[in-house]
């Protein structure tokens, strides 16, 4: 069964927050719910299919459609980070596909500037049970420094430079310069970057991505439903998923899971990274955007630093035009989860709804891709390729 | 002074416990499976390769060479968090690496094994120094 023309993307909404201190969790999630179906022109009471992760307060998708009053027959809360969503738009599809559901809703949200989570340096555990947390979490492993340890083992490897690196930061600020909501809305040089306080050498605070509250949600809907709705129409053509972890040990520091999500999506929707416009490339750190890039085929292994250097990531400059909205490295990464909000700027893209000064000529396909959990541990991809129709 | 860095103590499970007895004793165990031959780590009762639940400790010589690192600095005691490949195996564990100069560490830098006490007396993990 392949899911390719099965769904179309009729709704989406990022929520203008970046520091919600006067919003409840649940609050913020039924927000980006009415922001996404008032895009696509639909109510809650159409929805039924209901998609969330573990950002979701209490028991994610029953407790959410208990707060928005939904009646669903079909609900998901698949956990993968920051990836989630991404999942969760593929999921939806399958499930509009078999029938299951005909408006899917899918949403985001967290407040991690509300709760006090102001620097991204503290070690994090996802609980004492979990089978790994015994043999990492004694060393301290935060995110920062898992990613940087991803950083300087591609830079053995491969000779990736410091300034190879910067180079996707100063792309995403350019866009960021146009985004009104963008945390982070100043131009930076490669000089900046690199000369910004190291946080966990190889990586300097500019390497880094914003921490921001807010969220986002999207509208999946069947064929016959992206008919009556009066937006242009954003079709699914592939989706792909899949874990990378340890392998019990035979860690690869230099690869994603993008090297099979990647793949499954492209053969589904039956383009090449040849044919894509625009990418939606998930950004907790310019070391995950290099990686992505090359696992995804738009460059060859090891060639990710020459790849993105010079402004090949610049809209109306360069040859791969990427997170236009600024991205999490500058613009917004709600809940420390960036899936999101890369599918999102996506479909403004393949709508042509992007800022001018950002908006891709003839955008009709773009690729999103996220990562969640850790690239220096275990995470899952998806990747999501979509057409303007 | 810095502020010293909490080493937290691992939540040690019964199928794991021996693992965590031997550290006391200064020892690094490795988890090996007699059905494929193979090595892992963190260690489990079942082997992740081929699925069989006949695997064993086995003493490593505590010798290793470090795959990858990072130095955290934005943090009142920097430190050295790494993976570590150890000798003679294909397997690769997260680690500290103490006892050393935090601006001369390098990727194939040769380490040995120490094995450091937790906040919790008499519970340790293994970490690694300059061989």
């Amino acid at each position: 069964m392949s899911i390719k023309g099965e769904a179309y993307i009729a709704g989406a909404y990022e929520h203008p927050t970046r520091k919600a201190v006067d919003k409840s969790l649940a609050q913020l999630h039924a927000e980006v719910a009415k922001g996404a179906l008032e895009d696509a022109g639909l109510t809650k009471d159409d929805v039924d299919g209901y998609f969330c992760a573990g950002d979701a307060p209490g028991l994610g998708a029953l407790s959410m459609a208990d707060y928005m009053g939904l009646k669903l027959r079909h609900m998901d809360t698949s956990e993968t980070g920051g990836s989630s969503y991404l999942l969760h738009v593929g999921h939806a599809a399958q499930a509009i596909k078999a029938g299951k559901c005909k408006i899917a809703l899918v949403t985001l949200a967290g407040r991690p500037r509300a709760d006090g989570m102001a620097i991204g340096t503290k070690p994090r555990s996802y609980g004492s049970d979990s089978p790994d947390v015994a043999f990492e979490f004694p060393f301290s492993p935060a995110i920062v420094n898992m990613y940087a340890m991803c950083a300087h083992r591609h830079m053995h490897e491969y000779g990736t430079t410091s300034e190879q690196l910067a180079w996707i930061k100063v792309a995403a600020s350019h866009h960021a310069q146009h985004n009104p909501d963008a945390m982070l809305q100043n131009v930076v040089t490669v000089e900046d970057v690199v000369t910004s306080p190291v946080i966990a050498d190889p990586l300097h605070r500019l390497d880094c991505c914003v921490i921001s509250d807010g969220g986002g949600a999207l509208v999946v809907v069947a064929p016959e439903i992206a008919d009556q709705i009066k937006r242009p129409k954003v079709k699914l053509l592939g989706a792909g998923e899949a874990p990378k972890h340890q392998m019990g040990g035979r860690i690869d520091l230099t690869y994603s899971a993008a090297v099979h999500s990647g793949p499954i999506a492209f053969e589904e929707a039956g383009v090449t990274p040849a044919d894509i416009k625009y990418a939606s490339i998930y950004d907790s750190f310019t070391i995950s955007v290099l990686i992505q890039l090359e696992d995804l085929g738009f460059c060859a292994k090891g060639e990710g630093g020459k790849f993105v250097a010079d402004g090949n990531l610049i809209s109306g400059t360069g040859k791969l035009p990427f997170n236009t909205d600024g991205g999490g490295l500058c613009n917004n990464h709600p809940g420390n989860r960036g899936g999101m909000t890369k599918v999102i700027e996506a479909v403004r893209q393949l709508r042509g709804e992007a800022h001018p000064a950002v908006q891709v000529p003839n955008c009709d396909l773009a690729l999103a891709h996220g990562t969640g959990g850790s690239l220096g541990t275990r995470h899952a991809g998806a990747t999501l390729i979509m057409e303007r129709v | 002074m810095a502020e010293t860095r909490t080493i937290a103590a691992p939540h040690v499970e019964l199928e794991t416990q021996e693992y965590w007895d031997a550290l006391k004793d200064g020892k690094l165990l490795l988890k090996k499976c007699r059905s494929c031959n193979a090595s892992h780590h963190y260690p489990r009762s079942t082997c992740p390769h081929c699925g069989s639940s006949d695997t064993f400790f086995e003493e490593t010589n505590g010798k290793g060479t470090i795959y990858s690192y990072s130095v955290m600095r934005r943090v009142p005691d920097p430190y050295a968090i790494a993976y570590v490949t150890l000798d003679g195996t294909d397997v690769t564990m997260m680690t500290n690496i103490i006892n050393c100069d935090l601006n001369g560490l390098s990727i194939g830098q040769a380490v040995r094994f120490v094995s450091v006490e937790t906040e919790t007396a008499g519970t340790f993990v293994p970490m690694f120094e300059p061989a």
